[in-house]
């Protein structure tokens, strides 16, 4: 028993040594807590990531398809000189912008009902709403749509039902664009309900008490306010739809790949050089793009 | 302040978005409970058969239980790594502190197609074999933000000078740690695994990229999808996928009161 009470004193004593020890050296403790974390992330994502674009600059064997290690700019050279690829582009971030400013339409006035008009009680349940979509699988929503928008899908069926035509939007761009909007559209509401919440009402009381009317508040007012929120939004709607492949998969026609969709066949191939050589068009958009948005404000939106 | 009109415009289009963003979802649902095989709307009755099929699909199975183990292990991870770095970028302030909350960020900030590809190909080149384990390491990259978000969100709110009154009080290290930072962090930390577990069950991108020829549920998915078979199973298995991310996600709401959950979109604008 007194042996067991020893040990115990012992082993509490050589604890609080452990616990003055790394409280004396706090050096030693944030070394210990990050070591884990920023080795795996610096070598193995890192490290990956600069392989990634070193490769870029390498070629593959066209009869063994091995990977040359011999620095050429023809990967570009081949990007440039072709107008498919500009085609591929063009599509991709066009739609990618057509998805941007449709979730900004639609989310407007659901985030400003959000923040503005409904009751605590009726804000928690279009919270939860809007959750919900977001984190359930991706997949399965791009394949609801693609169930809704076959010939004998909801859509037809209802169009019939009320005396329309078929819409033949299976498997084109406008597809894409619907689909695409419908799965980004709660990245945009977030963003957006946060921007409007935060403008004090006096602000609206302030307009309304210099003349100003409804129409004249929303813009000059709560528009500017809640722009940093919509560009905030929008880096998600942007980013996302610029690298998806499986979108334009299952949804899109033959001839509608996006960079995406040839990246992943290439590194099918494998040519994955030339696959990260087009992968780096929309890492140089998007901070472009990013660029644009830290000065309209929307790293502070959030 | 806004007139009737515009109350009642509002409330319209909110109706109409939150109609846009649920009919999808319960349309496919429904899907699930058809009791022919033609994918045509309306569905033309109602059974139960497609889930007992999809029950004693193996291929469905073993994908479900490849989707389950990645989920667990990535999560096991996301959580060692997510508490140590938020722990770290919390007490202390240090040289390339920005870097490092930067270099967790960037598995979400980049489009997953990059994510994935360079894994890929560092695998390759590494002379890495595709196995459980490479999918892990992707889904890990992206569930640690996942975790680091919500465990830093609940540190910011809590106050540093508990751990010093622990400590001044004669408590050890993990006496500190049992009886001060757990009790503040466990619902952090249980809406965190829950989140980075639904994301893992449900990514596609990052997977078909690290996966080789291992197929999980997603995968399992998308293939049947692209080749048209088996539709009704799929159905089936849709339906529980669907509720298989919707469960965590509400308890993982529940647990942090908004914040959380909200991490998701909140955290990719930060770079």
């Amino acid at each position: 028993m007194a042996e067991l009470v020893e040990a115990g004193a012992s082993l509490r004593s050589a604890r609080l040594r452990i616990s003055a020890a790394l409280w004396r050296r706090p050096w030693l403790k944030l070394g210990l807590l990050l070591a884990a974390p920023v080795l795996a992330f610096a070598v193995v994502y890192l490290g990956a990531l600069v392989s990634l674009f070193v490769s870029a600059f390498w070629q593959i064997d066209a009869f063994t398809a091995a990977v040359i290690h011999k620095w050429t700019l023809d990967n570009f050279k081949t990007l440039w000189n072709d107008h498919t690829y500009w085609r591929i582009t063009g599509r991709t971030i066009g739609i990618a912008a057509a998805v941007t400013v449709t979730d900004a339409v639609l989310a407007f006035p659901l985030a400003y009902f959000m923040a503005r008009l409904a009751t605590p009680r009726l804000r928690a349940l279009l919270f939860i709403a809007v959750l919900l979509p977001l984190w359930s699988s991706y997949l399965v929503r791009i394949y609801a749509w693609r169930t809704i928008l076959a010939k004998d899908g909801a859509l037809n069926w209802f169009l019939n039902g009320i005396g329309l035509p078929d819409t033949g939007l299976a498997y084109t761009n406008t597809a894409m664009w619907i689909v695409f909007s419908y799965v980004w559209l709660p990245f945009m509401v977030l963003p957006v309900y946060a921007a409007l919440e935060r403008i004090p009402d006096s602000y609206l009381e302030a307009s309304q008490d210099l003349g100003a009317k409804g129409s004249r508040t929303l813009r000059s007012v709560i528009l500017p306010l809640a722009l940093p929120g919509i560009v905030a939004g929008s880096i998600f709607t942007f980013s996302l739809t610029l690298g998806d492949f499986i979108t334009p998969a299952l949804v899109g026609g033959a001839g509608s790949s996006f960079i995406g969709n040839v990246v992943h066949d290439k590194v099918g191939q494998p040519d994955i050089p030339f696959a990260a050589a087009f992968a780096t068009v929309p890492v140089v958009v998007m901070a472009i793009y990013l660029l644009i948005a830290r000065r309209l404000g929307a790293f502070d939106a959030v | 302040m806004e007139t009737r009109s515009t109350r009642i415009g509002l409330g319209v289009a909110t109706v109409a978005v939150i109609a846009f963003l649920w009919l999808p979802l319960l349309l496919i649902m429904a899907y699930a409970f058809n009791s022919s095989t033609i994918q045509s709307w309306p569905i033309s009755g109602f059974t139960l058969h497609w889930f007992h099929e999809a029950w004693h699909d193996p291929e469905a199975r073993s994908s479900l239980w490849l989707s389950i183990k990645v989920g667990l292990a990535a999560t096991a991870v996301a959580l060692v790594l997510g508490t140590a770095a938020a722990a770290a970028i919390y007490r202390f302030r240090f040289f390339g502190r920005e870097a490092v909350s930067f270099l967790l960020l960037l598995p979400i900030a980049l489009p997953g197609i990059i994510t994935g590809m360079s894994l890929n190909s560092a695998f390759n080149f590494a002379g890495v074999r595709f196995s459980i384990w490479t999918i892990v390491v992707g889904h890990a990259t992206f569930c640690v933000v996942i975790v680091y978000n919500n465990v830093l969100a609940r540190l910011r709110r809590s106050s540093p000078s508990l751990l010093e009154a622990s400590m001044d009080l004669g408590a050890d290290g993990w006496q500190t740690f049992r009886f001060v930072v757990w009790p503040v962090l466990s619902t952090a930390l249980v809406a965190g695994g829950l989140l980075a577990f639904a994301l893992s069950f449900d990514e596609v991108i990052v997977t078909t990229f690290t996966a080789g020829a291992q197929t999980t549920l997603p995968i399992y998915i998308l293939d049947h999808i692209q080749r048209g078979q088996d539709l009704p199973v799929v159905n089936a298995i849709v339906f529980v996928v669907i509720l298989v991310t919707v469960i965590p996600v509400t308890i993982a709401q529940r647990l942090t009161g908004d914040t959380g959950v909200l991490r998701r979109g909140a955290s990719r604008t930060k770079v």
